[in-house]
């Protein structure tokens, strides 16, 4: 690594200006970024430190019952939230696996769907439930879904000079549960061989599953939907039959590689298995007995 | 890139001149000579290397110096009282929970931070908060022994 400068802006235009110079990089947690850089894996002159802007680590519950988590907010401060663990115990409970405490205490939502990671494990969860990205840039800002940001393993759609500046939680529905499941060789400290996040939301007055999301990890080169395993859930009754029979249709939805950490077909069984259990636990939070 | 950069470490205010590339790591080793904050994987996997920011464990070798600007920074040399050592410290010994001795400081650490915010840890919360600090010598069991005879007060 050659000379390496350092900004710490208190508002987003500053950042925003100091990201259209040379060749400066956003920080958020660092948890990816400083050894990408030590290891040449990545290369910047600046950095632009996000966590010293106050609504870039700002949490807060919108009138609507909506959140906007700045995007530099650490995954502790969201673990410890109390209201936010409440409303959406399963985006908690998959930050949660990122790593260990010394990297939660550092990682952020932004970095996680920014770094562009295929085992991302907070973002599937996010895109099941159809969270959004607020960017702000030279243009001004616009807001896309999670999932149209990573577009390939390490990059990210965003234009340069733009950073993600929060992340938009939609208020919830009466009846609707999300979670994402991982599977690690390991328990602690280890990358998702495959994960699944799921979500359904229920008519109140039918029990039919209203909506339905199905989000996978570390079974293509970006967390991807896996539509065809939506298009079996939505319309029907949630019953243990046809959670396998989604899980199923996710692994047929799935494009995983073989590589150390397993097969391609073995990341298919995962993938079946994951969904099948996220889509339980998802029935379990909204108190339904299975058929 | 140099600047001169000011935070509290281990309660002393310090003022001290860093590279851009610096981490917090080379700053308190290289510049400022607290040596007893270990380097081992240099991405953030092992924990060797654990320090306290604003009371709160973190890889100093995944933070840049330049984050840690009027920040309070805690490291191994910070946790005994002159001669007296940490709870943590003292049960460590007694339970042989060190053997090279490597991963220890990092382990007071991530301890110390535990039984700040949880004073009665279960084992199950123990092992979670030294997950992310490698021991290739003990099994950690002996490590979780002492953390929890720490949290009781030093029972042998």
């Amino acid at each position: 690594m050659h000379e390496l400068g350092y900004d710490g802006p208190t508002t987003i235009d500053d950042a925003v200006a100091l990201l259209a110079q040379g060749n400066a990089r956003a920080l958020a947690g660092g948890t990816d970024l400083v050894p990408q850089l030590r290891e040449g894996r990545r290369h910047a002159s600046r950095v632009v430190d996000l966590k010293r802007i106050a609504e870039l680590i700002a949490i807060q519950r919108s009138a609507d019952g909506g959140w906007r988590i700045g995007a530099a907010a650490n995954v502790t401060r969201l673990a410890r939230h109390a209201e936010l663990a409440v409303a959406h115990p399963g985006l908690i409970e998959a930050a949660s696996l990122i790593g260990s405490l010394q990297i939660q205490n550092r990682a952020t939502l932004g970095g996680n769907v920014c770094n562009a990671a295929p085992s991302a494990d907070a973002v599937p969860v996010l895109i099941v439930l159809a969270a959004q990205a607020e960017i702000a840039g030279p243009a001004g800002r616009r807001i896309v879904a999670i999932e149209s940001i990573p577009r390939s393993p390490g990059q990210s759609m965003l234009a340069p000079g733009e950073i993600v500046v929060a992340i938009l939680l939609p208020p919830p529905a009466a009846r609707q549960a999300a979670r994402y499941l991982r599977m690690t060789p390991r328990r602690e400290m280890d990358i998702a061989v495959a994960g699944v996040g799921a979500f359904i939301e229920l008519d109140a007055a039918t029990g039919i599953i209203a909506s339905a999301r199905v989000a996978l990890a570390s079974v293509a080169p970006t967390p991807i939907r896996a539509a065809a395993a939506e298009a079996v859930l939505i319309g029907q009754r949630p019953t243990l039959e046809l959670f396998a029979a989604a899980g199923a249709a996710a692994a047929h939805d799935a494009k995983p590689i073989s590589d150390t950490r397993g097969s391609a077909d073995y990341r298919r069984e995962l993938v079946a298995v994951l969904t099948r259990r996220a889509l339980t636990r998802c029935a379990s939070d909204l108190g339904i007995p299975l058929p | 890139m140099k600047t001169i950069l000011t935070l509290d470490v281990n309660g002393e205010p310090r003022e001290v001149l860093a590279d851009g590339r610096d981490t917090l790591l080379e700053l308190l080793r290289d510049r400022l000579g607290l040596t007893g904050t270990k380097e081992g994987c240099s991405n953030g996997n092992c924990g060797t290397c654990t320090v306290l920011l604003e009371g709160e464990p973190v890889c100093a070798c995944l933070v840049l110096a330049a984050e840690v600007h009027g920040a309070r920074v805690t490291t191994i040399e910070g946790i005994a009282t002159g001669n007296d050592l940490h709870p943590v410290q003292a049960e460590l010994i007694r339970h042989g929970g060190t053997q090279c001795g490597f991963c220890t400081p990092g382990v007071v650490l991530s301890a110390v931070a535990l039984l700040e915010r949880n004073p009665r840890p279960t084992d199950g919360d123990i092992r979670h908060a030294i997950a992310g600090n490698l021991c290739r010598c003990t099994g950690y069991d002996k490590i979780v022994e002492a953390v929890a005879a720490a949290a009781q007060g030093g029972a042998p």
